[in-house]
């Protein structure tokens, strides 16, 4: 599954995508991210039915995450970003 | 005036209904699932995976009693008392405040299931716009999700910005629909995204002389517009539902079917209680494993 | 040498007459429908001011969203661009510059010439311009030049969850129903707003001296909200933080006219 996490508003979209078939569980990301974007919970809240272990956005986070992101990707010379750095199965993409 | 057309809009009809055709006792489980969201709030009852009975209310999503209110309505023509219940889910926006769930669920995972079962398996897209939201979910022929947004941060396409506008222009809501249609002819949507600065591009445009109608077509079209760019990002794949309060809004829907390039799915169920159908047949499959209540 | 530089924005036109390097005459009007009605306005008022009449010009400097509508101008100036002149002019120590105006955001780095080093934008939302505090104040039901102040009295913080400017109107209706004190509304609204920009001015990093412009500098409780969440003891504000623009229009079309 693609969970897509984030919004779109006049400014432009600012979405994690976070591929559920991808990602383990091993929780890399939730320790790399400077802003506590993620946590990883038992099940993937969106597939009820399938209990593995799976990173997704944290709540409170998800309306601002162009904000919260904000220090990561600064205007000029942005570096790797620290959670796909950090992501071994490469599940993790920004659409910003 | 205004203020009661919304109503009737926004908040649907009110609306209970049983299955005549099934006896809950011959069941080996009855599961519930509650959909509580901003405006209005659904109880589906499920014998074993079939509707047994609904009710559909207007309500807040901050009130425990929404929830409450809601199953009470469901089950006022039924003869079942509520501890022969074996599962109950909570699902949507207020899905905390479910006091009698035994567990919650996402409404993105509800909602695909709920579609699957209203619309059928072959629904593949299914395009939710609430009063203060829009989903678009992809789903497989199970009704589990594939891929899926969320965009609840922004008003700009939701149920709310076109509150704004029928306030704005004082159309009832009711009317926006069909008033946009009657222009001699459909002018450019209205630019800018965003819904505070739509409105004083919409003042600009008033006062440069257009109608209220062609305003009303502009917003709409830009409605439509945005609501389309959302689709676009999960994909849009044939068949297609369209589900949530602007589903009625001819306006934008009948806008937003010449950009998808297809005909939205019909159903016999009142599309409003998918999610509490999704929910109410994930409790059927937790019980089935041996999950439910211990 | 007489410039004229000219800011056509979104909500108001400003023009300034420079001589020499001093502001000799300024015009500010609403920008309304028809840009180039406005543009004219405000040149005929600041050309007033000055005592001088348009074809003393040696250059018009333009800018601004509605930068088309000078027709006037030989210079265009990018909007960026203007904003560090304007900065460099006021304050030559500044480095980082917020410019929070009725429609857009943005913060730029600039050097000691006054050049631009990086910059970042907020637009196209209100919940990241001055439009966010003015759609509040509406709901608030308080004037615009008052709101500032009633937040400086509150000492309570609250927070104002709501990251659009349409549903954040309805939680300010909704927390005045809940008898929530309207000062602690106020503060609210403008931390609300100050961190947003702050994260913006975070992107292009935050060096001394910091300057603000744009009209929003005028609202006090932004400016101590902003000082608090960027950490600095100094926020520099030229006197006419509105006509920022326009005056760096017209160092820079002092600068490159011929
Ligand atoms: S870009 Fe930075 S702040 Fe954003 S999710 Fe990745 S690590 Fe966290
Ligand atoms: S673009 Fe406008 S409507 Fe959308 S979040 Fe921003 S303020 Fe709200």
């Amino acid at each position: 599954m693609l969970a897509n996490y984030g919004y779109s508003d006049g400014s432009g979209n600012y979405f994690i995508t976070i591929d559920t078939d991808m990602c383990n569980g091993c929780g890399d990301c939730v320790e790399a991210c400077p802003a506590r974007v993620f946590e990883v919970v038992d099940e993937n809240p969106h597939d009820p039915m399938n209990e593995e272990p799976v990173a997704i956005v944290v709540a409170d986070k998800k309306k601002k995450l162009k904000y919260e992101c904000g220090p990561c990707k600064p205007a000029s010379d942005r570096p790797p970003l620290p959670c796909m750095e950090a992501c071994k199965a490469g599940a993790i993409s920004h659409s910003w | 005036m205004a203020e009661e057309q919304k109503r009737e809009f926004w908040r649907w009809l009110e609306s209970n209904w049983v299955n005549p055709d099934i006896n809950w006792r011959n069941a080996q489980y009855v599961t519930v699932g509650i959909d509580v969201g901003s405006v209005s709030s659904q109880a589906v009852v499920m014998a074993d995976g079939q509707i047994f009975a609904y009710g559909n209310m207007r309500t807040g999503s901050d009130s425990p009693n929404s929830a409450t209110n809601a199953l009470k309505f469901a089950l006022e023509k039924a003869d079942l008392p509520e501890d022969k219940i074996n599962y109950l889910i909570g699902t949507g926006y207020g899905r905390v405040n479910v006091p009698m769930a035994d567990r919650t669920v996402t409404e993105i995972a509800c909602h695909a299931r709920g579609a699957n079962f209203i619309y059928g398996p072959e629904v593949r897209t299914v395009l939710d716009v609430g009063g203060q939201d829009i989903k678009v979910i992809r789903c497989d022929a199970k009704g589990k999700v594939t891929n899926f947004l969320m965009n609840d941060k922004c008003a700009a396409g939701t149920g709310r910005g076109m509150e704004v506008f029928s306030d704005l222009l004082s159309v009832p809501i009711g009317e926006v629909g069909e008033r946009s249609f009657e222009v001699d002819r459909e002018p450019p949507p209205v630019s800018s995204t965003c819904v505070v600065y739509a409105k004083s591009e919409a003042t600009g445009l008033l006062r440069k002389g257009w109608k209220t109608n062609e305003v009303l077509a502009a917003y709409c079209a830009a409605m439509a517009e945005r609501i389309f760019s959302l689709m676009e990002r999960v994909g849009v794949e044939p068949e297609f539902a369209i589900t949530g309060g602007m589903a009625k809004n001819r306006g934008v829907i009948d806008r937003l079917k010449k950009k998808v390039g297809l005909e939205p799915m019909k159903t016999k169920w009142d599309s409003q209680i998918a999610g509490a159908v999704g929910a109410a047949l994930f409790g059927y499959a937790l019980c089935q494993k041996g999950k439910g209540r211990k | 040498m007489i410039i004229a530089g000219i800011d056509c924005g979104a909500k108001n036109t400003k023009t300034v007459i420079m001589k020499d390097g001093q502001i000799i005459g300024k015009g500010i009007v609403p920008t309304g429908f028809e840009q180039s009605r406005a543009v004219n306005e405000s040149l005929k008022i600041a050309l007033k001011e000055a005592g001088i009449t348009k074809d003393q010009l040696n250059h018009i400097g333009g800018t601004g969203s509605g930068a088309k509508a000078i027709t006037d101008a030989d210079v265009k100036v990018n909007d960026i661009k203007a904003i560090a002149a304007a900065a460099n002019y006021f304050f030559p120590n500044s480095r980082t510059v917020a410019d929070v105006g009725a429609e857009e955001g943005r913060a730029v780095k600039v050097n000691a010439q006054g050049d631009v080093e990086d910059f970042a934008i907020n637009a196209k939302c209100a919940a990241g311009a001055g439009a966010f505090i003015e759609a509040m104040a509406r709901a608030l039901e308080t004037p615009l030049t008052e709101i500032g102040q009633l937040a400086l009295t509150s000492t309570n913080p609250i927070p104002l969850n709501s990251q659009c400017a349409i549903f954040a109107e309805s939680e300010v209706v909704g927390l005045i129903h809940a008898k929530t004190d309207k000062q602690d509304i106020s503060r609210a609204i403008h931390d609300a707003m100050a961190s947003r920009i702050v994260s913006m001015i975070r992107r292009i990093g935050v060096n001394p001296d910091v300057v603000m412009v744009g009209g929003v500098a005028y609202n006090p409780a932004f400016v101590a909200a902003l000082k608090r969440e960027l950490n600095v003891d100094q926020i520099y504000i030229p006197e006419q933080p509105e006509l920022a623009a326009a005056v760096g229009a017209a160092v820079v079309a002092a600068q490159e006219g011929n």
